[in-house]
């Protein structure tokens, strides 16, 4: 999964994205739209990343939310500090805007 | 006579014993309440009791009390539920059977498991609402405070009525100023989501608020730690934010029996199919309140909302008829927002907080999503309420569902 190519780019790819850069319908995602948004943010995924990132579409699959952290680092059996790593600068936002979902959000 | 057995007589389990013997059919059926303690708080009163608009005694009253006198009620700490024989063990050995086993154990905080928080400085410096033991703590702690940095951190999400540490820096706001103190306090809101509202009409209607009322947001802010000495709490990404008076949301997480029933996610929420209920992988176990891992707040309403759509279920399963997907997700809640004013926000799993009157369309009285001195009112009413009409199980002339009349639907667009 790692050696997609990423010669066009997101518009090209008829991918909607809402006003702070969260794709609109999780269902346009692919891997390839993954690398794009992975790039606009300075990160190289990495296998360690796609594990996140497979557990955070596989998550969103179950429950209808993104994981928190907390249950990223439980059950995808990452710890926090490596989250942090791999994403730097608010992993739970980064994660959710890579693998295709909507921003955490709380009730209002 | 058939088996109903309810796990926690809190705001969902009490309600719904007590729905549950007014049914026609329940002359064929024996109720059972297990819990372990047996204070019943009024949980809004926590937000309210630090800055002094209730004493204490006004949200605590004896959990028997307000359960149905035909009911056998046992205060005793249930060990695990054993799905495989339809029975709940007690862990003072006791057995209890089941035909149908309802999970209403809530969520409860756990300020241990951030390094520092629960130290020498707990209930000191370092605070919490979010018990009764915490709430009457901080209210003294908030009458001898003179000036400082004031800081509210939500540890993690999930957290029980997910306004209230945003309504908590509203009502600091409003209760400095009246002591002549505002401009020596600094009230900071370091929270883990992306910012203090995060729905788009939300942010929209209410996100100047913070701004007027000089609170300082500190979003995507993970604590690691709490340094009780130095005063400060310490994120994941190393970012630092320091305190004077730290009032900290702690993790919550549902019973420990859930854990060792094996049924819980790492949180010991139980997963919950969303529209019906039953707890996932069982036909006989039902799971309401904050006991669930849904997607909608752990709050009173959602819990009322909740037991309206399974008692009606209920009925369709004693029949022997298929469950029907009535739970929507809808929560209905009062957010105060200080100087006698307060919000009120109505919503679902799909539809998103709007601007309009509730709960009738055009008229109200109540707006929603703006400032108004009638949701105050409507807040303070509802304690009366909570006590006398909710927990008894009265019905109240609000559908279960959410309803998009008297909602601006066109901002939504």
């Amino acid at each position: 999964m790692t050696a997609v190519t990423t010669a066009k780019t997101l518009s090209e790819l008829h991918v909607k994205l809402d006003p702070e850069g969260f794709l609109v319908d999780p269902n346009e995602w692919t891997p390839e739209v993954a690398q794009l948004i992975a790039q606009e943010e300075g990160i190289e995924l990495t296998d360690r990343h796609w594990e996140v990132i497979n557990f955070v579409r596989a998550y969103y699959e179950e429950h209808g939310e993104p994981p928190t952290l907390r249950a990223i680092t439980k059950r995808g059996g990452v710890p926090t500090k490596e989250l942090y790593q791999l994403f730097p600068k608010g992993p739970a936002k980064k994660v959710a805007r890579i693998a295709g979902l909507g921003k955490p959000r709380g009730c209002i | 006579m058939k088996r109903l057995v309810i796990l926690g007589a809190g705001t969902a389990g009490t309600m719904l014993a007590n729905r549950l013997v007014k049914l026609p059919e329940w002359d064929e059926w024996h109720l059972t309440v297990i819990d372990a303690t047996r204070e019943h708080y009024y949980q809004p009163g926590f937000l309210l009791l630090p800055f002094g608009v209730y004493r204490p005694d006004e949200i605590v009253r004896p959990k028997r009390y307000y359960l149905p006198a035909g009911a056998e009620v046992l205060f005793a700490e249930v060990e695990r539920i054993r799905p495989d024989r339809k029975h709940v063990e007690l862990v003072d050995g006791r057995r209890v059977p089941y035909d149908v086993l309802i999970i209403a154990t809530g969520a409860h905080i756990h300020p241990e498991e951030t390094p520092g928080l629960m130290a020498h400085e707990w209930h000191r410096s370092i605070h919490t609402f979010y018990d009764f033991e915490g709430a009457v703590a901080l209210a003294k702690a908030l009458r001898a405070f003179r000036g400082g940095r004031l800081v509210v951190n939500v540890v993690e999400m999930p957290i029980k009525c997910p306004v209230a540490p945003l309504e908590f820096v509203f009502l600091a706001d409003w209760y400095f100023t009246g002591r002549g103190l505002r401009d020596r306090v600094e009230i900071v809101y370091a929270t883990p989501l992306p910012g203090a509202f995060t729905r788009p009409k939300a942010a929209e209607m209410l996100g100047n608020l913070l701004e007027e009322r000089r609170i300082h947001v500190v979003p995507e802010f993970n604590v690691m730690e709490v340094d009780p000495d130095r005063r400060l709490l310490r994120s994941y990404d190393e970012q630092e934010v320091e305190y004077d008076l730290l009032v900290s949301v702690p993790l919550h997480m549902g019973a420990e029996a859930i854990a060792r029933s094996e049924m819980g996610d790492e949180l010991n929420f139980v997963p919950t199919d969303r529209h019906t209920l039953l707890a996932k992988g069982h036909d006989d176990i039902f799971v309401l309140g904050d006991a669930t891992d849904l997607p909608t707040s752990k709050a009173g309403s959602v819990a009322h909302f909740q037991v309206d759509t399974f008692v009606e279920n209920f009925r369709r399963y004693v029949d022997g008829l298929e469950l029907l997907p009535l739970f929507d997700g809808h929560a209905n809640c009062f957010v105060e927002t200080g100087y006698g004013k307060g919000v009120l926000i109505d919503f679902n799993y799909d539809v998103e907080p709007l601007p309009g009157t509730f709960p009738l369309p055009g008229i109200g009285p109540m707006p929603l999503l703006r400032e108004s001195p009638v949701n105050h009112w409507g807040k303070l009413l509802f304690h009366w309420m909570y006590w006398n009409v909710l927990l008894r199980g009265h019905e109240l002339p609000i559908p279960a569902q959410l309803s998009l009349a008297g909602k601006d639907v066109e901002v939504a667009r």
